[in-house]
């Protein structure tokens, strides 16, 4: 398994589309540091203007924390796009070029080239997050600086202290794994049925927006459904940005507020990631090649 | 002699539609076992089942004495094949390929090695470039190296000369020859001309519409005193009319635009000629044809083969 999971890696690495997610990554943080290196300071002025009017707002908010946490909800709508693109070309794209009977004649069990091949796509996606990592919090740390963060949401302002951050980024990484693998294994499972990569991209993407779509419409019928949709518990990463509030109503640094929901999120999202792997494999096992 | 595939009553269906039907053959070791039909004829259901890629809905398969089904990865270390199109992966190099497939065979080869297959199928120059940049002939020996890299006993080769120019289509024969000759490799070779089956098989089945018609080695399905004659002329209508009305009626057994076919005691061909040459036929060429030819014909295309032109 292991020589098979690297041969799928090194395959992964040297197809040309492949470098087109580290790419888009890449453009896509750096054009959001450059505008908010260049109006940032405008954009935050008018951001804290009412909140200046109550508090005093000392040190500085536009800084590397919170930089990566707009670049993070950003790249949430682009990154399964990403994803899909090579999860979803993993059986397809050798299925179209023809390698995958070649492939299948070899001293390798059907499994074994399926976990490999999941195993390798799931590879892609932690180093795109590290890719992530490293262009949208390393660097924005680097060029804005480290100071407390502003989670400013609909109905409160959440300060972070910037001691009190950096182990929230690391578990916000993490669950952005099983968020981005939950899409990867679509893009996987709709794979095993086709002879071309593009129709699980389209497919994969389709559902992906959907979901989103109806799951932000506040309509009564699909509040009633959103909870059944995975895109739903892809933003569970936020949990992590907010904080428990004590008997006086005063934030608790170093605390989650909602891990039950979280948790929750999380073993969803692993529920989606097994069912659509054991369902590629179900396929897959049984599956004649006659292209 | 050692059977090495052993085919049970192989059926498979898609639907209503049966692509192979209760087919059975032995392929045994030292054979270069040709396995002939027309496109469409099942060759590469029958193929793919035998590899496992395609599941048959009845029958079964062995080789080495071992099912397909139940002990395929201890039997395709011992497999390698190209299955219609040699297609591998276009944006690695003819070296990459080559070392992805044997590491996906369980071998591990060095760059020595490695090379040694490039040179055994004459692509030296070109292991370090893109197989994208490959011509076709190129990608199809390149496949054959890769079915052989892990030095399989047994090759199964599905059209390998397909969409190869004559050098190629010479190159690959030769190549399977020498496999057979030199390294005693067991050979399954499909395809659908019956004259490259004819020039390197020991043993070949026909098969039409997935059912076996003919089977036995190619001297046995060669019936030597049973000769047939093409003759090409400058007005093939012309001359079919002349023979028509000869002694040589009986003889005609079809015309096409490859021109007309007569079956004919090799003895008769010289008087026939001077016969032609006296009714002042113009003759492009007179072509000896064995009997196989006829058969496969009749056998795969009654609709182009004509048995009783006479009546």
């Amino acid at each position: 398994m292991w020589t098979t999971f690297q041969l799928e890696v090194f395959k992964i690495f040297k197809k040309p589309r492949t470098y087109i997610a580290f790419a888009a990554i890449a453009a896509i943080t750096g054009l959001i540091q450059m505008a908010i290196y260049a109006d940032g300071q405008r954009y935050m002025d008018f951001f804290l203007n009412d909140i200046k009017e109550s508090f005093d707002v000392v040190g500085n908010p536009l800084n590397g924390y919170f930089v990566c946490f707009v670049i993070l909800q950003t790249l949430l709508v682009h990154v399964p796009l990403l994803v899909v693109l090579i999860s979803a070309d993993m059986i397809a794209g050798e299925a179209n070029m023809g390698t995958l009977r070649l492939l299948l004649t070899r001293p390798q069990s059907r499994t074994t080239i399926l976990f490999s091949k999941f195993f390798a796509s799931s590879f892609y996606i932690l180093l795109l997050l590290l890719w992530i990592a490293v262009t949208g919090l390393f660097l924005s740390l680097w060029i804005f600086g480290e100071d407390g963060m502003i989670n400013a949401k609909s109905y409160e302002i959440i300060l972070l202290n910037k001691d009190d951050l950096f182990w929230r980024y690391l578990l916000a990484f993490g669950f952005a794994f099983i968020a981005l693998s939950t899409v990867g294994a679509l893009g996987f499972f709709l794979s095993v049925f086709a002879d071309n990569s593009l129709g699980p991209i389209i497919a994969s993407m389709s559902i992906v927006i959907v979901m989103t779509i109806l799951s932000t419409l506040e309509m009564p019928l699909f509040e009633k459904m959103r909870p059944f949709f995975f895109t739903s518990h892809m933003i569970g990463w936020k949990g992590f940005f907010e904080m428990k509030i004590d008997a006086d109503g005063a934030a608790i640094p170093g605390t989650i507020r909602n891990i039950p929901a979280i948790t929750k999120s999380f073993f969803i999202l692993l529920g989606h990631i097994l069912f659509f792997f054991g369902a590629s494999w179900f396929v897959f096992r049984k599956k004649d090649i006659v292209n | 002699m050692e059977d090495v595939i052993r085919v049970k009553h192989l059926s498979k269906k898609y639907g209503d539609i049966i692509a192979v039907k209760d087919l059975s053959f032995t392929v045994r070791k030292g054979d270069v076992y040709g396995f002939l039909g027309q496109n469409g004829s099942g060759k590469s259901t029958t193929i793919r089942m035998i590899l496992d890629l395609v599941r048959p809905s009845s029958g079964h398969v062995e080789i080495f004495g071992l099912s397909v089904q139940k002990d395929r990865r201890r039997i395709m270390k011992q497999v390698g094949a190209i299955i219609e199109r040699p297609d591998l992966y276009l944006y690695l190099t003819g070296k990459e390929n080559l070392q992805l497939f044997a590491r996906m065979s369980g071998v591990k080869l060095s760059d020595h090695q490695i090379n040694h297959f490039l040179e055994l199928v004459g692509l030296a120059e070109r292991g370090k470039s893109k197989v994208s940049t490959y011509s076709l002939g190129m990608k199809q020996r390149l496949g054959i190296a890769v079915a052989l890299i892990h030095d399989p006993g047994l090759l199964i080769l599905d059209e390998p000369t397909n969409g190869l120019d004559p050098q190629g289509i010479a190159d690959v024969r030769k190549l399977i020859k020498q496999l057979s000759r030199e390294e005693q490799k067991t050979i399954l070779v499909s395809s659908h001309l019956l004259s490259e089956v004819e020039q390197i098989a020991s043993r070949m089945l026909i098969i039409d519409k997935g059912v076996a018609v003919a089977e036995g080695s190619v001297d046995e399905l060669l019936d030597p005193k049973d000769t047939g004659l093409l003759i090409h002329t400058t007005s093939d209508e012309e001359t079919y009319q002349i023979l028509l009305s000869s002694s040589y009626a009986s003889a005609l057994k079809s015309k096409s635009d490859k021109g007309i076919f007569l079956r004919l005691d090799s003895v008769q061909i010289p008087k026939l000629n001077r016969f032609l040459v006296e009714q002042q036929v113009d003759v492009l060429s007179l072509e000896s044809r064995q009997q196989l030819e006829h058969t496969f014909l009749k056998i795969t295309s009654p609709d182009i083969y004509v048995d009783n032109l006479s009546a």
